[in-house]
């Protein structure tokens, strides 16, 4: 075996490379191949519902293979001391002497997005077999979704941030048609087109940032052998350029990309969108707007990481990841505050994402990729869960997606109310399940850290709420009794099996990552991990727990002391509202952000385009018809000359001609007396003449 | 200058002025005869005498005779109403005044270069029979084909013409 | 009665006068045989001034003026052949033998 295995002849030093495994040259088929069943199920001709939907889970399904077969090669280099990245380049375009490459990297990053992914996708295609059945749309929705999964998977495994770059673009768009995907509805579309062009301004930022990286390294491959735009000299090169601002290009570039990160992920500014995306079927919200497309942009500041924190002295940080850790926590809190006072099933699992994603990316700038990825990964476990069972919810209630109209359903759709309970157990933080490990990391990560302060008491507010406003809903949902129309019913197999599985990992996937056990945050920063419950005794670790453990209690207790099993009727007030309508009322409509957005830019975006408008019409039209106008002149005058002068002047000519041809014919009378005379005048004449010149 | 050649000048142009003037047309013939007949006295006068009983035989004898048939033909006997004199008969007599004074300049301006030879040729029928169909072999001729012509087409132009078939 | 410096000289105006009177007897009268009268006057005075010349010029020896003038009077008798009878056609077809009214061929 040692002769033959490549690896381990590099490890004892028999051979001096060692050389790409396969699935590191073949990883660019794991994008490829959802993307390529895409293009044939937009080609055909009829919609065929089998064969759209067996292509697209047959293509993700050999992805997910190919996944964990990449998954597998990393975990082993990981295991053997290896370099665990390995990356694959190509020129994609010269120009002159520069040149623009692609390529493609494998390290445990890029390992573990892929599987959880694929994996998480694979679920929903399932789900989403049973859920679109009633659609006669169903073929274009597989079309979209296969597209999105091959573009996400790019996203994940791109080397080059230009690929990644035109990767991410995909995604908005499929996520573009995918929430407008009832587009006869005009919520839908108008939801579909705010989705774009909020994430556009956030796209329009990290292209610049792209750009700017780009002169600044004359690269865009992140990692090439040392040469890469995050590596080595070229990092260096950065940090000592200035930008403006105290600035370093480092920061500056970091803060662009990080612009679009807040676009595509829902921080702050540009958080307004994802409420309204949940106009979309549910497995559409469930797989891009919860598990993995918002996700992307945590993802991607994990990616350009070494690009955020170079700068930062041992036990500080740099300026823009204290940027991304304070609009993080902010999100994290704000988007709370408004799930407390929704009503839709579906909005308040939107919020809750947004503050989710605020969490993560104030893991990542508090503790590093580890502790904002290991967040991702659970949260998009449970997230995917708990959007797939609102599915079952709103199939079972007949399409119903106000919490008001439902009640008591956890008799009638026991399975959906057990993967429900679990998904909100683990979103809530409650300990042993996957959600309690991750957000104590970062809880964690903001306690210990010294620079920036504030974050941490923010963010236990922030779980505080979480367990609240999640217990108010599973209360109006499955607790009290019906108040809808109709009988409820629990939801085909199809659609319970997914369930199923994801509330296994929503439960168990957290202890890949315990203190005790820290495999996940070795695992990307490519250290050793030991078993060992001595992780426990960390000082302040246990108080820490304990904090957000009783945190958790005590908004989960909160909730069910004001919602429990009471089911008021869907027109009276909430109990929130009765005692404290003051604060009800702005929470309910949404802080007005978008009121804010509507009268601020969108009003002078409005007043600018009425302006084009005006000079359109006006000034450049009315050039347009000075310049007809005076054409059309200059045509007249022309014809005028034509007319009088020209034609006058030839028309006169001829008359006198012809008056003077008159005149001349009547010399010819006919009468030959006349002629004889003229004939003898003109002897006379001649005769003179030859007389007169032959004088002496 | 003698005499006979003045009385001969004037009865020609006397005979002349005649022709023009008078009224009938007969009249006009015959007092044209008197000036060819003036005419041939001078040329006889001038030693020409072939060419003078040529000129009464031709002129006298066949021109004058048809000229009388062609007043006989057209009825010229009848004078016309609206007179024989036509409306501009004042420009034509000063035309014709102005091409006799231009005709009498050209003598008088070259009066000095007028030949004098006074002494008389002797020309016999003889001679001037030789000179025909010697040197002047070709105009005569032409001048016999000339005559054919004319006399053909005299006799066409004037004859009536028959009735063409419609 | 004035000396004229040569004989010819006479002869040479009398020939002028009878032409102006022939021309004139063609353009003042209305009938087309006056006309053709007048023509026959002009062509008697341009021979009297050919043989004129013949008998008071060089080389008469030649006979040319003589010649020139027996052909002139052939085709003087020829033309007013031709032209009288031409005269008697149009008076058979217009009825008239008066110069200003046949004008059918003016422009």
């Amino acid at each position: 075996m040692i002769a033959t295995d490549p690896l381990l002849l590099y490890q004892f030093g028999n051979v001096p490379t060692p050389p790409q495994a396969w699935i590191v040259r073949w990883l660019w088929l794991i994008p490829a191949l959802p993307i390529f069943s895409s293009g044939i199920i937009s080609l055909l001709k009829q919609p065929r519902r089998k064969l759209a939907s067996g292509l697209s889970i047959g293509s993700l399904s050999i992805s997910l293979l190919l996944s964990l077969v990449a998954f597998a090669h990393v975990v082993r280099e990981w295991a053997g001391g290896f370099p665990i990245r390995e990356t694959v380049g190509f020129t994609w375009i010269h120009f002159g002497t520069s040149a623009i490459d692609l390529g493609w990297v494998l390290d445990p990053l890029a390992a573990i997005m892929l599987v959880m992914v694929s994996f998480v996708g694979l679920l929903i295609f399932i789900y989403s077999v049973g859920y679109m059945a009633h659609d006669e749309n169903f073929t274009r929705f597989f079309c979209f979704l296969s597209l999105f999964a091959g573009a996400m998977l790019g996203v994940v495994i791109s080397n080059s941030l230009l690929l990644l770059f035109m990767c991410w673009e995909i995604v908005g768009l499929t996520s573009y048609l995918l929430i407008g995907f009832w587009y006869q509805k005009p919520s839908a579309a108008a939801a579909a087109r705010k989705a774009f062009v909020t994430t556009r301004i956030g796209d329009v930022l990290f292209l610049l940032g792209i750009v700017w990286l780009f002169s600044q390294t004359g690269t865009l491959l992140l990692y090439n052998h040392g040469v890469g735009s995050l590596e080595g000299l070229a990092l260096v090169n950065l940090l000592t350029s200035h930008a403006g601002l105290g600035l370093s290009a480092a920061g500056a570039i970091g803060l662009l990309i990080f612009a679009g990160a807040v676009g595509k992920s829902g921080q702050l500014p540009l958080h307004v969108w994802l409420p309204d995306a949940m106009e979309g079927p549910t497995p559409v919200s469930a797989l891009i707007h919860a598990a993995t497309m918002v996700a992307a942009g945590v993802f991607l500041i994990a990616r350009v990481y070494p690009l955020m924190q170079i700068g930062a002295a041992p036990g500080g940080t740099t300026a823009s990841l204290t940027v991304v850790t304070w609009i993080g926590t902010a999100t994290a809190v704000f988007a709370a505050l408004i799930a407390v006072a929704q009503n839709d099933i579906k909005r308040i699992l939107a919020y809750s994402t947004i503050s989710q994603l605020g969490y993560m990316m104030a893991g990542l700038g508090l503790g590093g990729v580890a502790v904002g990825m290991f967040h991702l990964i659970t949260h998009a476990f449970f997230k995917a869960l708990l959007f797939l069972g609102a599915g079952s919810v709103i199939h079972g209630c007949h399409e119903e997606q106000d919490i008001r109209r439902m009640g008591g359903l956890r008799v009638d759709m026991p399975l959906t109310f057990a993967t429900y309970a679990i998904g909100m157990l683990a979103l809530c933080g409650v300990p042993i399940f996957a959600g309690f490990w991750s957000k104590d990391g970062i809880l964690e990560a903001a306690h210990h850290s010294t620079a920036i302060k504030g974050p941490f008491y923010l963010l236990i507010f922030g779980a505080l709420l979480t367990a609240f406003y999640m217990t108010r809903q599973v209360c109006y949902v499955f607790f009290g009794y019906w108040r809808g129309h109709g009988t409820a019913h629990e939801s085909p197999r199809v659609m319970t099996i997914p369930l199923v599985i994801l509330a296994l990992f929503a439960a168990g996937l957290g202890f890949i990552g315990t203190p005790a056990w820290p495999w996940f945050q070795a695992f990307l920063e490519n250290r050793m991990a030991p078993l060992s419950l001595h992780g426990f005794a960390e000082p302040g670790l246990g108080m820490l727990m304990l904090t957000s453990s009783l945190v958790v209690f005590l908004g989960l207790g909160l909730g069910w002391r004001l919602y429990g099993n009471k089911s008021p009727k869907p027109e009276a007030p909430d109990a929130l509202e009765q005692s404290a309508p003051w604060m009800w009322a702005p929470l309910r409509d949404r802080l007005y952000v978008d009121e804010f957005y509507r009268a601020t830019f969108i009003a002078l975006y409005a007043w600018l385009a009425r302006i084009a408008d005006w000079f359109d019409r006006r000034i450049w039209g009315g050039i347009v018809s000075m310049v007809v106008w005076l054409f059309d002149l200059w045509a007249k005058l022309n014809r005028a000359l034509d007319v009088y002068w020209v034609d006058g002047s030839f028309d006169k000519t001829c008359e006198e001609l012809s008056n003077s041809g008159g005149l001349l014919a009547r010399v010819q009378d006919g009468r030959v007396q006349d002629y004889l005379r003229i004939l003898a005048v003109a002897v006379i004449a001649l005769a003179g003449i030859l007389i007169w010149s032959s004088r002496p | 200058m003698n005499a006979v050649f003045y009385l001969l000048a004037a009865i020609t142009i006397a005979g002349g002025v005649a022709a023009v003037m008078l009224k009938h047309l007969i009249h006009s013939a015959l007092a044209v005869t008197v000036a060819f007949a003036g005419i041939a006295l001078l040329f006889l006068q001038l030693d020409a005498q072939f060419v003078g009983f040529a000129q009464i035989l031709v002129y006298i004898g066949a021109v004058a005779i048809l000229i009388v048939f062609a007043i006989l033909l057209t009825h010229g006997a009848d004078l016309p109403r609206e007179g024989v004199f036509s409306k501009s008969w004042l420009a034509g007599l000063i035309i014709a005044a102005g091409v006799f004074a231009v005709i009498g300049w050209a003598v008088l301006e070259s009066i000095d270069a007028v030949p004098q030879r006074n002494a008389v040729f002797e020309v016999s029928v003889q001679k001037i029979g030789n000179a025909l169909v010697g040197r002047y072999v070709l105009p005569l001729e032409i001048v016999g084909l000339l005559l054919t012509a004319a006399t053909i087409g005299a006799v066409i132009v004037a004859m009536h013409e028959k009735e063409r078939p419609r | 009665m004035t000396a004229f410096p040569s004989p010819l000289v006479g002869y040479l105006l009398v020939a002028a006068v009878l032409f102006a009177i022939g021309l004139a007897g063609a353009l003042i009268r209305r009938n087309a045989i006056i006309v053709l009268i007048g023509i026959e006057l002009m062509l008697n005075s341009a021979n009297l001034n050919l043989i004129a010349f013949w008998r008071f010029g060089p080389h008469p020896e030649a006979l040319t003026g003589m010649m020139f003038a027996i052909f002139s009077i052939a085709v003087a008798a020829a033309e007013a052949a031709v032209g009288l009878g031409l005269v008697i056609s149009i008076y058979r077809h217009t009825n008239t033998a008066e110069l200003d009214k046949i004008n059918r061929l003016k422009g």
